[in-house]
């Protein structure tokens, strides 16, 4: 049974109008999450899951399109720039109302940037706030006007917009001022507590099992028919905590859809989907890649003399290059991800076609090369191959993974094998999730870890916290170095400087600069990027699959059942 | 006959793992990465054409990397590959050394997967006989550890009563009312990170048994308070025997009936329990082999649903339980 769509409100209402075909209204779609979210409130969402949800829940000013990768108006229907790009003056749409009925104006964003932008809610989305060093001044200029006022021009421009979800002032405010906004909008509030300009509203909560979202009937965008978004009545999450469980569930039709499969399980369900009629979307290289590093903390040498000894090693460029040349890198591709990955040499992946630099060279594996950088960081071989340092000690460490992925745990296994031609002794260390971030993040008691990151953007400034050394994901040394290598002090800058350039070229050239340092002096490892993978059940339209989460779900106001 | 036949079939049983480094033909550590899970190659004697061959020989296989299908693999029926006896062989490191003498191999670039291969091209079947190593003899030790444990714990409960019963019959409540695998999982997780195959091995050995005691001890405790106080006890102790000479002589023998059993019935317990937390990932670590962790891949649903050769570490415990069993029952019946 499909109702009728909702009529549209009154015309004072700024709707924006989508262009490409009209789809059906009515139906529910079911997802899968791994975990629970854990709040619905933006300002302490840290997890994936949690940040979904609020996609769906809360609306921006600027919003990125995934699948053009810029930036489109969102709820500002225009901006001027001005003051050399300092200045921006947004204009608001009118008339829109929360998924509660109340209005929506310019004192709720002025109001949302402030609590983001208040040191003592600490949001995550204050750093991203803060330009030169400053925070973003946000001025009200009347009912639906803003202007935000930035320390210094600003290379990312509106993108900075994406993602900053508008809160509604009538139900936060009281809250912000008592000190208790980051209690708000917990998960298991009341539905009706939680209001947003998103497509979707939090209808149910059950612990464990499921998050379900219906309709927003106040939403603000209406499709080329002029009919209210979105077409869906209902998403339902189900909280299955596995890629396993999620594929049989998908298969025993459970799950209509898997925003992200793993390769082999993608391989089973080619093989498999032909009878069912599933979808199956092979999206290339993503944003996402795999990487090995080594501890280069600064460490006392009375807590951990083991490392710090070895640290000697990991120091040395060659010893790293020569363990970038000697990892098969095809073999990661063929064996952990079934051919549906590519290598890379530096951090940027194929999948970011704007800002990748071609130049990179690709050194094929060559264990004679590698044998040679190591014997000019003054390591030797002896009778039985085993590699030992100047003072003769046999090079051993260890690498931790968690068994949970089992994608990063092969790859180890694997290296392990690559490393050992060199005549170097690899341990693998397999330890729960938590435990190994603990070691990798708090204690540095660690000698090397596989970890994967993904970029958020595919701009690089949200990549600042991963290339300057006083980043918060500057994962191979988050203690302070002293001194900092030269390589170091030139990413800082280069990092630094970027953000300012607005000619795009300048900037391409120093972002290109920042992945040759990355390359030659391997801070990470990169090892490959592998493709994103996806797949629904056959009649679910209006898709334009992103390589960037939330990969199926991101325009999904304008996906609809055929 | 039922004793005669549980030991000759765990000896036999024994002797193929212990002889791993000459039974398998390849280094269980050694990948062919251009054999990613190969399934099993059998055996032949007769060749297409109705030939018989005195030299067993195999099919070669075609890996189809670019195909779809679940084991792209396909049988070359015109490439025999004839298995040679009493090879050497061509290692590349690892724990075989180069120029070992094995049972039988095939003249490389061929490969002789008997039970097929894992996702790194390693072949299962040595992989199950050196991994049978790791898993057999770590149900062994950490036996032998938990059966001295609890014997000597046991001895000095039951003969001295009193303080030294209570302390120890207290400890053994307290260990069996532990939930062991939870207590090897905290345990795992302190420990430092430069854990080699074998430091590992021992310290898993060492874990189990210590946290085994408990069961044994009561047992032996039984044994010896009623021992305590038969006839010929009190006559050696008026001649004026020590308490030592009283053990070893007259009381503990009495406990080697039970400790026997007991023995039979906890090997398969710890070699399960050496199995599981291998599966977890808390036991040997790559590329050392144990049926746990061979049987860790097990957990993931594409290995489940296509590579049935990939549960060869199950279908080896069967036999060993239920020949252990049989043991343990042939014990208890033959006093």
């Amino acid at each position: 049974m499909l109702s009728r769509p909702p009529a549209l409100g009154a015309q004072s209402e700024d709707l924006l109008v989508t262009t490409g075909e009209a789809g059906r209204v009515g139906g529910r779609l079911v997802a899968s999450w791994h975990s629970e979210p854990k709040t619905a409130n933006p300002a302490i969402a840290l997890d994936v899951v949690s940040k979904e949800l609020i996609t769906l829940l809360d609306a921006d000013l600027i919003h990125i399109n995934l699948a053009t990768q810029r930036t489109e108006p969102a709820l500002a229907k225009s901006w001027a720039v001005s003051d050399g790009g300092r200045r921006y003056v947004l204009e608001l749409r009118q008339g829109l109302r929360f998924s509660d009925g109340q209005p929506f104006d310019a004192d709720d964003v002025v109001f949302s940037f402030n609590l983001y932008l208040d040191p003592k809610v600490d949001s995550p989305q204050r750093d991203l706030l803060m330009v030169g060093g400053k925070p973003i001044k946000v001025l009200k200029l009347g009912p639906y006007r803003v202007e935000f006022d930035f320390a210094q021009p600003y290379a990312a421009a509106e993108r900075i917009f994406d993602g900053v979800a508008i809160l509604p002032r009538h139900l936060l405010e009281q809250d912000y001022e008592n000190g208790k906004i980051n209690q708000a909008w917990a998960i298991s509030s009341a539905p009706g507590s939680i209001a947003g300009l998103g497509p979707f509203r939090l209808k149910q909560y059950v612990p464990g099992q499921q998050v379900v979202l219906e309709r927003n009937p106040n939403y603000w965008k209406v499709d080329a028919a002029r009919h209210r978004l979105p077409y869906l009545d209902e998403i339902v999450f189900l909280i299955v905590p596995t890629e396993d469980a999620e594929v049989i569930r998908f298969e025993a039709g459970d799950l209509d859809l898997l925003e992200k499969v793993g390769a082999d399980n993608y391989a089973l369900l080619e093989r498999e989907g032909g009878a069912h009629g599933y979808r199956l979307f092979n999206l290339g290289p993503g944003m996402e890649y795999d990487f090995l590093f080594f501890n280069l903390n600064d460490l006392s040498a009375k807590h951990l003399p083991e490392i710090v000894r070895k640290q000697e090693w990991f120091r040395r460029r060659e010893f790293r290059q020569a363990v970038s040349l000697a990892i098969d890198r095809e073999a990661i591709v063929r064996l952990v991800y079934r051919g549906n990955a590519t290598p890379i040499w530096t951090q940027v992946t194929p999948g970011n076609k704007m800002w990748v630099d071609e130049a990179i060279p690709h050194p094929a594996r060559s264990l004679e090369k590698a044998l040679e950088l190591l014997r000019l960081g003054g390591f030797t071989r002896r009778a039985d191959g085993t590699l030992t340092d100047s003072q003769g000690a046999p090079v051993e460490f260890s690498i931790l993974t968690n068994p949970s992925n089992a994608q990063r745990s092969k790859m180890a296994t694997l290296i392990q094998r690559d490393l050992s031609q060199l005549g170097m002794r690899v341990n693998l260390v397999s330890m729960e999730f938590q435990a190994l971030m603990a070691r990798a993040f708090d204690s540095y008691d660690y000698e090397a870890t596989l970890l994967g990151l993904v970029s958020g953007d595919a701009d690089p400034n949200p990549e600042i916290n991963v290339w300057t050394s006083t980043g918060g994901t500057h994962v191979w040394a988050l203690a302070e170095v002293h001194p900092l290598p030269p390589w170091q002090t030139e990413l800082d800058s280069l990092m630094q400087s970027q953000t300012a350039l607005l000619d795009f070229a300048a900037r391409k050239a120093a972002y290109d600069r920042v992945q040759q340092i990355v390359a030659e002096e391997d801070p990470v490892i990169c090892l490959v990027s592998p493709n994103v993978l996806a797949a629904t059940k056959a009649g679910l339209e209006g898709l334009e699959p992103s390589v960037m989460r939330n990969y199926l779900l991101w325009n999904a106001d304008r996906l609809y059942w055929r | 006959m039922k004793l005669k036949f549980a030991l000759l079939g765990l000896a036999l049983i024994h002797v193929l793992v212990l002889g791993a480094g000459f039974l398998a033909p390849y280094d269980p550590a050694e990948q062919n990465r251009d054999f990613p899970f190969a399934p099993p190659m059998a055996l032949h004697l007769v060749d297409t054409q109705g030939h018989f061959h005195l030299r067993p020989f195999a099919y070669a296989q075609i890996y189809h990397p670019e195909s779809s299908a679940a084991v792209p693999y396909e049988i070359d029926r015109s490439r025999m590959i004839p298995v040679h006896f009493f090879v050497k062989l061509a290692a590349e490191g690892g724990m075989g050394q180069s120029g070992e003498w094995r049972l039988f191999g095939v003249a490389p670039p061929h490969r002789l997967f008997l039970l097929g291969t894992d996702d790194f091209g390693r072949d299962q079947f040595s992989r199950l006989l050196y991994g049978g190593r790791v898993s057999l003899f770590a149900g062994l030790l950490a036996t032998a550890l938990s059966l001295a444990l609890g014997l000597v714990l046991g001895g000095l409960a039951g003969f001295y009563a009193s303080l030294p019963d209570h302390l120890i019959m207290g400890a053994s409540e307290l260990f069996m009312a532990l939930p062991w695998i939870y207590l090897l999982f905290a345990v795992r997780a302190f420990l430092p990170l430069h854990l080699g195959a074998q430091e590992s091995f021992f310290l898993l050995v060492g874990l189990i048994g210590l946290t085994g005691w408990a069961r044994p001890s009561r047992l032996v405790r039984g044994v010896v308070l009623s021992a305590r106080h038969r006839d010929y006890v009190l006559a050696a102790r008026g001649f004026g025997a020590s308490d030592f000479y009283l053990l070893r002589r007259h009381i503990l023998p009495e406990a080697l009936g039970v400790l026997l059993t007991q023995a039979a019935l906890l090997i398969p317990q710890y070699i399960l329990a050496e199995v599981t937390l291998s599966f977890l990932g808390l036991g040997v670590s790559e590329p050392a082999p144990s049926w746990g962790n061979m049987l860790a891949d097990m957990q993931k649903l594409y290995v489940l649903e296509s590579y049935w050769w990939m549960f060869a570490a199950g279908v080896a415990l069967i036999p060993v339980f239920l020949l252990y069993h049989l043991l343990a029952d042939a014990l208890q019946q033959s006093p």
